[in-house]
């Protein structure tokens, strides 16, 4: 899945796999996203931290612009979205999407669920959309519940199998909105290996998440939000053990004593 | 029963052209009210006015009006059409604003993560709404919508009044032969209930079946 000429290691140089420039948005009265300025390089992994409603998940929408930004651009490989319509469909394809809820499609079957984009929006024949879906569920380690539907499954299968149709698509950028907190805690692990393998095959990730462990162990980089400002951008090891911020360490102060 | 076996040929055919204006009128106006239902939540403006317009029209709109308008004014506006067809026209155009309801209803339903979700694949509007949404909107309305079918069925007899040979017409022949009205009346809504079973007996299998997918 990954790009053929990055770093299996770790980011590297060249145009950024994106790249937001002072965007900005508003939900009402409450400023989301103030001034957002983000780099994520080729095969770079970004946790996007902070505490509920700093903006991280609007910002993680606002890459794909599921979430209409008001001023400022986005751009994907170096290509800027586009407003509504086919060309932003065409770019949104490159860019999977993973959400809280999952979101798989009720009525169809698991296989269905993974085969439907590749064949409807790439145009792939449906054998070889099937053998790559079926590729992908057993590497995520769902090959045996094809047949299924998405209800029939649990809430970290469905998880993965979401993660599988993300992939289907080889898309040169992922994205997790909050992947394992609509999980029960007895799950969160097989998620999370899923997406630390991911990373470690060179995947451009930009995660939103709380799991601190994943943080530490797979990012590149930390992204820390308050009040929908990125408040600090820096490595996960530095954020961790010195916080440059008050908003940070108070932060680090309420999830790390529990 | 002498009223049903003496004019039973009269009978049977007048069912055929209920069968046949039900069935052509469900068609269409299944395949309408869910066009209808998609402009209505489209993105388009100009799309929503009209389908809001249209379902403002049609559904306020006494049934016998619409049909009066097609068998009196359409033939005269535009070109000849035989009777049945402008009955189906008729029925349709009007059955289809209650169609567009209940599936906009359905709409409703599903969970705006399944249209993101589709969306974020690189699904376009239309095949979000058509692969996606719609599928599992019809399927959350089987029952009000079976019931908008039904009383298309029994809609049909309104047609009688407009020269078109289906069961609702049936008792004035009978009466015209010297038979009992009321007793033709009551083969006539036997008849319905026969007709309206196996219309209950889809919607139940269609429910089960996709029980499972939610």
């Amino acid at each position: 899945m990954a790009d053929e000429t990055a770093e299996p290691s770790g980011p590297s140089a060249g145009t950024p796999m994106v790249r937001m420039t002072g965007v900005n948005k508003h939900f009402g009265d409450l400023h989301v996203l103030r001034d957002i300025d983000l780099e994520v390089a080729r095969g770079e992994v970004v946790v996007v931290l902070g505490p509920s409603g700093s903006g991280k998940s609007t910002l993680c929408r606002a890459i794909n612009r599921l979430e209409p930004v008001e001023t400022g651009t986005v751009e994907i490989d170096g290509v800027p979205l586009p407003a509504e319509g086919s060309e932003l469909a065409k770019l949104r394809a490159d860019v999977g999407m993973v959400f809280q809820q999952f979101n798989l499609f009720a009525h169809m079957t698991i296989l269905d669920n993974v085969t439907l984009a590749p064949m409807r929006v790439r145009g792939v024949s449906k054998s070889e959309a099937q053998e790559r879906a079926r590729g992908l569920l057993d590497r995520v380690g769902i090959g045996n519940q094809s047949e299924k539907y998405p209800a029939q499954l649990s809430g970290g299968q469905q998880q993965r199998v979401a993660i599988a149709r993300a992939l289907a698509m080889e898309p040169k950028v992922m994205l997790f909105d909050e992947p394992t907190s609509a999980l029960d805690p007895e799950m969160v692990g097989e998620v999370i290996d899923v997406m630390g393998g991911l990373a470690k095959d060179g995947m451009t990730m930009v995660v939103v998440t709380h799991e601190m462990g994943f943080a530490r162990r797979a990012a590149h980089r930390v992204v820390f939000m308050a009040d929908g400002e990125i408040v600090e951008d820096t490595t996960p090891d530095s954020f961790f053990s010195r916080p440059a911020t008050e908003r940070a360490r108070d932060f680090l102060g309420k999830i790390l004593t529990h | 029963m002498d009223v049903l076996f003496g004019n039973l040929s009269e009978f049977l055919t007048r069912f055929g052209g209920t069968i046949g204006l039900f069935v052509l009128s469900a068609i269409a106006s299944l395949i309408l009210g869910v066009v209808l239902a998609a402009m209505r939540v489209s993105p388009v403006p100009a799309m929503r006015a009209v389908g809001t317009g249209y379902v403002t029209l049609l559904r306020n709109t006494p049934l016998t009006l619409v049909l009066f308008f097609f068998a009196l004014g359409f033939t005269k506006l535009f070109f000849y059409l035989p009777f049945f067809l402008l009955a189906v026209i008729g029925l349709s155009l009007y059955t289809a604003a209650f169609v567009c309801e209940v599936v906009r209803g359905g709409i409703s339903t599903v969970s705006a993560g399944q249209a993101e979700a589709a969306r974020a694949l690189g699904l376009g509007f239309t095949q979000t709404l058509s692969l996606i949404v719609l599928p599992q909107a019809v399927r959350s309305v089987m029952p009000p919508l079976t019931s908008v079918q039904i009383a298309l069925l029994k809609n049909t007899t309104v047609a009688a009044g407009f020269s078109v040979f289906e069961a609702g017409g049936f008792y004035r022949a009978v009466n015209e032969q010297g038979g009992s009205t009321l007793v033709a009346l009551l083969w006539v809504a036997l008849g319905f209930i026969i007709l309206v079973i196996p219309l209950t007996v889809l919607q139940r299998r269609l429910e089960k079946r996709w029980s499972v997918a939610r």
